[in-house]
């Protein structure tokens, strides 16, 4: 009995097809070919950020969600690995991608696993991923897999990349297999920080028996 | 049903004419509004608190006194009063006075505030803003309820033997709404004191307030104070009302493109599409405003904004003669034929008389003596020996 994965593409390249999407199509590709040779089958959604750009903006300057937008967080909520890519502007990740997952509720992604994605015009920018995406995902408390890929335009001629993506497709892999998401979820959902109807709307649990709970009963605030 | 008006007090530039009022201008005007809404057949005139430009409502409770001089019928009220900054000894001290002079023609509705600045303005933190308000209400609940209070909290003075004065209007104290779009402490405050639910119903997704007021109904029921059904839910809305639908949208336009909160973002009509505003014809209004019911359940009071986003006074009031004239009388019947019968009355000072008393005696509070110190001492009413 093979598990099935729901793995989310989120691409923040503008062009179609952009070598941004290009790269994170590649991971998908290797993770449903390694989660096949272990029976597992997966099915991929993509999520276009451009297609987005006018609703995230929305959301940043007025609180309003667009319907766009909801679609992508009922995406994410089910994902079971996320593969995130982004081109580099100014020696960061693009807005749109940051912008996108800086909108999103703090707890959408708790435990989900990720493999984090750049590609740029130079190698320079080559630590963009670790140094400056990783603290995003972090605050998610998404879990990142160790290799993170960046591509420059050097880097489409070598075969370092395919074996780097191979890699992180595989550590994506093991860490969907391992069930991490939904230990630490169905353990520890509790303990992180919740608000009502975030986590995509799902987080619907109120606790009766909290001090505040008590204190809107007409008890006394601790 | 209750049908009214409520207005944040903006004061903002007309993006048509370029003109930005005066605060007399529009402290003027907002009085000349609410007068319109009585004159129109509207039942209730609700005004924001804000303590910073450009905002004027610092003092609700002189405005409503005000305007409820120059009514008869209209009920006066907050969207919302600061239940976090002002000391609740104060809110119950100013709105029981507003009681009497109103003679009962009004209700207040409760929130947070969330601008951070304010909070340290009046001593507060907003890093404590839901245990304070919610500890500044059981405060307040009492205040109304207690003619000597003794009281102990983590966030103002203790109280030994205090009567808040006046005492509520027919020893009874003013029905309060909790506003609130994400906090179920506040549905549950709400709830347990049976008091009435508001859902500002600006933003969508319509979900959280759903499921906010499904819970407040849920726990309403829970404690007792009726069936579900029976709870009192208010909603907001907001509307742009032409005769005919493209002149409404054409009119509407340039204020919503640079309205202070949703300004320079989402086009109107994909907000008309997915939130509670109408920008149309009185049809396309009375027809939105009809779906309400069906998301939340039958409810209690519709307010609509009706006069932001720097719209002139003359629009404003002739927006109040399409809305009074054209709209809630339609709304009031298509609702009142698909009403549950369960559902409850909408709260007033007279029905509420009634409900405490039936057809008994109206307690009158008279004060004893002063004892020449100035303090009340355990029994300061003629009745509560």
């Amino acid at each position: 009995m093979g598990q099935n994965f729901q793995l989310v593409v989120v691409s923040a390249g503008t062009s179609d097809p952009s070598s941004t999407r290009l790269l994170a199509d590649r991971v998908a590709g290797r993770v449903t070919a390694l989660a096949g040779k272990r029976g597992q089958t997966v099915g991929t959604t993509v999520i276009e950020l451009r297609e987005l750009a006018t609703e995230i903006a929305n959301a940043l300057v007025s609180n309003h969600v667009g319907p766009k937008l909801q679609n992508a967080v009922a995406t994410l909520r089910h994902a079971d690995g996320i593969v995130a890519s982004t081109p580099v502007y100014k020696a960061g990740a693009s807005g749109l991608l940051t912008s996108f997952f800086q909108v999103l509720d703090n707890d959408l992604l708790i435990a989900k696993p990720v493999v984090l994605a750049a590609t740029a015009g130079t190698a320079r920018h080559a630590l963009v991923v670790d140094d400056q995406m990783r603290g995003l995902f972090a605050y998610l408390r998404t879990v990142v897999v160790p290799t993170s890929l960046f591509a420059s335009t050097e880097d489409w001629q070598d075969n370092g990349l395919t074996k780097r993506i191979d890699r992180a497709a595989l550590e994506l892999v093991a860490l969907m297999t391992s069930g991490f998401e939904k230990t630490v979820r169905d353990e520890s959902w509790g303990s992180y920080q919740h608000e009502y109807g975030s986590a995509g709307g799902t987080e619907l649990t109120i606790d009766l028996d909290s001090d505040l709970m008590r204190l809107a009963a007409g008890g006394a605030a601790s | 049903m209750q049908f009214g008006i409520f207005s944040v007090s903006d004061i903002t530039r007309d993006p048509v004419s370029g003109e930005t009022p005066s605060e007399a201008e529009r402290i003027d005007a907002i009085v000349q509004i609410a007068e319109k809404a009585e004159e129109v057949g509207l039942d209730v005139f609700a005004i924001g608190e804000h303590h910073n430009p450009p905002f004027f409502s610092s003092a609700p409770t002189t405005l409503l006194s005000h305007i409820a001089a120059k009514t008869r019928k209209l009920i006066v009220s907050t969207a919302t009063t600061l239940i976090t900054t002002n000391d609740p000894v104060r809110i119950a001290e100013e709105y029981a006075m507003l009681q009497h002079l109103a003679k009962g023609r009004m209700d207040l509705m409760l929130g947070r505030g969330n601008t951070a600045p304010v909070y340290p303005w009046f001593g507060a933190d907003i890093r404590q803003s839901l245990p304070l308000a919610l500890e500044n209400y059981n405060l307040l609940h009492r205040l109304w309820r207690e003619d000597v209070v003794d009281w102990e909290g983590k966030f103002r003075t203790p109280l030994q033997g205090f009567t808040s004065t006046p005492r509520p209007l027919d020893d009874l104290p003013p029905f309060v709404w909790h506003g609130s779009i994400r906090t179920p402490e506040i549905a549950e405050q709400a709830a347990f004191y049976g008091d009435g639910f508001f859902a500002n119903n600006i933003f969508w997704p319509k979900e959280h307030y759903i499921r906010l007021i499904k819970f407040y109904r849920q726990r309403y029921a829970h404690y007792g104070h009726g069936t579900e059904k029976q709870a009192i839910v208010g909603l907001g809305g907001q509307a742009y009302i032409a005769k005919r639908s493209q002149d409404a949208v054409k009119e509407f336009r340039p204020y919503f493109n640079e309205a202070p909160v949703y300004g320079h973002g989402p086009r109107m009509e994909d907000f008309m599409e997915q939130t509670p505003l109408s920008v149309g014809s009185p049809q396309e209004v009375i027809d939105k405003t009809l779906t309400f019911r069906e998301h939340f359940g039958d409810y209690q009071r519709q307010m609509f904004l009706m006069d932001h986003a720097g719209l002139p006074l003359k629009t404003v009031l002739n927006q109040l003669d399409l809305l009074g004239e054209e709209v809630v009388p339609v709304l009031r019947k298509e609702i009142e034929a698909r009403q549950d019968p369960e559902t409850a009355k909408p709260p007033t000072h007279a029905g509420r008389v009634k409900d405490k008393y039936g057809d008994g005696p109206v307690r009158q509070p008279r004060p004893n003596a002063n004892r020449g110190d100035n303090v009340t001492g355990g029994s300061p009413y003629q009745d509560s020996k």
